[in-house]
């Protein structure tokens, strides 16, 4: 085949791509459904099987796993999970879209800022998590700073505390709030900001009446995208709350790891995936009930 | 600066205004009249929106004063300045409600619902849109046109003394255009509301003014009625930017009769309009209307006429008028509007090679101000 016909029929598939786009889907659809559906309808089969005596599955049928989750225990883990999770979803909403407005703000400086925000992506996770321990611990800097501005006499417990849990996810979560609360505003046009000022509104209404609204979508995006993963999180709960303070993502590690429980692993985050699911169903009625559009 | 004793509704002392060094308004002084429908008009980044801006209190002034009813405005808020602005864009709100985008302003004034409501009815109707029919609907359910008139209704729901509008018509198609010029004009007579109006269609200004302020290079390079910018251009910019003009160069002498006649370079002389500011020897530019010329046979122009000899290169077809192109001989190109009288019972006898005789009256050119 001569490098022209070549082009000619690489164009011909091309046109013909643009113009029925469906097969495109079928590589990443391939992919999805061999590594993400067909796993999960594994552990939906394991979570109604008998406990293998050596880890693993035996064959049968059985909701004895899902009965146990409703054990007091798990549920108070569910419940301080969920209250985790809404407590970090708020506090990186609070100290995001301050962080976001001023980046959508900032004129030429934006694009470094935004690198600044995506920087500690550049790391691994495991290693941060780890750096925050020394930050943390009661030799850490924190502690050490205090005692040398005579603050305090003797080191505070920071570490494998709620506090240092909620640190943790805070920080790894913060920059998937900026970010989408970034791009609602970064499309706020300026000039409605201006006729709310010539119409009589002051700033702070100007904020509540047109940038709120207008950035909503990127607010509930922000929160979804924080609270879906803080829910299912579990490093920093291990490594900065210790085993005080385990939440339904450490759970779940351990049945599949240290207890080899595979059934009942798969139960627990069964019912995770139930609550997210509440979530992103809450989420999409929100906005479709919003006429800023999609995010 | 003299103040004169007609009150003015806006007045600019001397406002300059810069960006990173640039000039974008240099000492504008201009006075606008109540109740006066005047446009600022000039090419795009000749500083009219930043007037307009400037006068909204979207940007505040590097030196000079902007002064509204009499009262210099510079450190007051758009909001205290009592003036509305309908933006290019309209910049209407999307999350809300027709309804909604017209009342914000009164519920900023902590109006009542009961107050407002009848209000944003009356508004809605005063640019023709149906309240039952509209009030519900979002912005992005709404037409070009449909928009204007919100943005328009939302402005004029406040009951402004000053009505500032910034290429509010831009963006709707040309048949549109016209009948909402007229609609503005006639709103401007009924409301009594002061019209500061940018655009840079010169079609338009000259349609809808009273006055008209022609800026160029961050300055206004003339003020006047519609009759008089066209009419009456001071400078090159002007009797090009506004309608079409022949421009012609020479030098100043005296004529034999006592007037003042402009030499070509090609020798020929040309009558001017009596003209005070002349001397002998001193360069002159001169423009003529396309339309206030003539085309002669040559040996037939009448006397007392002005009249260059001309090749006809081009004649153009534009349905209301016949425009000829002939060359003069200097090279320079100039450009004739003849009316239409019908060219398939009478046609015109100009044929593009002939020679022929460009005329016109000395009164209707126009020297212009060294540029």
């Amino acid at each position: 085949m001569t490098p022209a016909r070549r082009r000619g029929r690489l164009r011909r598939i091309v046109n013909g791509a643009l113009r029925r786009p469906g097969p495109l889907l079928v590589p990443a659809g391939g992919w999805l459904l061999l590594f993400f559906a067909l796993p999960l309808a594994i552990m939906a089969a394991y979570s109604v099987m008998p406990r293998g005596t050596y880890g693993g599955v035996d064959p049968g049928f059985t909701l004895e796993h899902y009965a146990r989750f409703f054990d007091p225990l798990y549920l108070s883990m569910l419940q301080r999970t969920t209250v985790t999770a809404l407590v970090c979803t708020a506090i990186c909403l609070l100290l995001g879209y301050p962080v976001a407005y001023a980046i959508a703000r900032a004129g030429p400086r934006k694009n470094l800022l935004l690198l600044l925000v995506v920087l500690p992506f550049w790391s691994s996770f495991l290693v941060r998590t780890f750096a925050m321990i020394f930050l943390l611990r009661d030799s850490g800097f924190i502690n050490g700073l205090l005692l040398r501005l005579g603050l305090i006499d003797a080191p505070l417990t920071l570490l494998y505390t709620p506090f240092a849990v909620m640190v943790g996810l805070v920080y790894t979560f913060l920059p998937f709030m900026i970010l989408p609360v970034y791009a609602s505003l970064e499309r706020l046009d300026p000039s409605l900001l201006e006729a709310g000022a010539v119409l009589g509104a002051r700033p702070a209404a100007r904020f509540r009446r047109i940038v709120l609204p207008l950035s909503m979508p990127g607010v509930v995006a922000g929160c979804l995208l924080v609270f879906v993963p803080a829910l299912g999180s579990f490093i920093p709960s291990d490594l900065l709350g210790g085993a005080k303070h385990m939440l339904i993502g450490n759970l779940v590690q351990n049945q599949f790891t240290a207890a080899r429980n595979w059934p009942f692993g798969s139960a627990a985050s069964f019912v995770v995936m139930l609550a997210v699911l509440l979530g992103v169903l809450l989420y999409l009625r929100q906005r479709d009930r919003m006429p800023g559009g999609t995010v | 600066m003299a103040h004169p004793l007609a009150p003015a509704a806006v007045e600019f002392r001397g406002v300059t205004k810069a960006f990173n060094g640039v000039p974008a308004v240099d000492q504008l002084s201009l006075r606008i009249r109540p109740g006066e429908f005047f446009s600022l008009l000039g090419p795009s980044g000749c500083g009219k929106t930043t007037t307009l801006r400037l006068l909204a209190g979207l940007e505040a002034p590097d030196a000079g004063e902007v002064v509204i009813d009499g009262r210099v405005v510079n450190a007051l808020r758009p909001y205290e300045r009592r003036l509305s602005m309908v933006f290019q864009n309209y910049a209407l709100f999307p999350h809300l409600t027709v309804e909604r985008n017209v009342a914000f302003g009164l519920e900023e004034r902590g109006l009542s619902r009961q107050a407002i409501r009848p209000r944003v009815e009356e508004a809605l109707g005063l640019v023709r849109l149906e309240p039952a029919t509209f009030a519900r609907r979002l912005p992005a359910q709404l037409s070009g046109g449909q928009r204007q008139r919100v943005a328009l209704a939302r402005a004029l729901v406040l009951e402004p003394g000053i009505l500032l509008l910034d290429e509010p018509l831009g963006a709707i198609d040309l048949q549109l255009r016209k009948a909402m010029q007229l609609e503005l004009r006639a709103l401007n007579r009924r409301l009594g509301i002061t019209f500061v109006y940018v655009t840079h269609d010169q079609e338009e200004a000259l349609t809808m003014s009273d006055r008209i302020a022609v800026m160029d290079q961050a300055r206004v390079a003339q003020v006047g009625t519609p009759a008089e910018v066209y009419e009456n251009p001071r400078t090159a910019f002007v009797a090009r930017f506004i309608g079409e003009s022949n421009l012609l160069e020479g030098r100043a002498e005296r004529g034999d009769t006592g007037g003042w006649v402009m030499r070509t370079p090609e020798g020929d002389g040309i009558a001017l309009p009596s003209h005070d500011a002349l001397r002998a020897g001193q360069p002159v530019r001169l423009a003529i209307r396309p339309e206030w010329l003539d085309l002669f046979t040559p040996g037939t122009v009448p006397a007392g006429e002005n009249a260059l000899p001309a090749t006809v290169c081009e004649v153009i077809y534009l349905g209301e008028t016949l425009h000829v192109l002939a060359e003069l001989p200097s090279g320079a190109t100039i450009r004739v509007a003849l009316r239409n009288e019908g060219q398939l019972g009478k046609p015109l006898p100009w044929t593009p090679g002939q020679a022929v005789m460009v005329g016109w009256l000395p009164e209707d050119c126009q020297v212009l101000e060294a540029p």
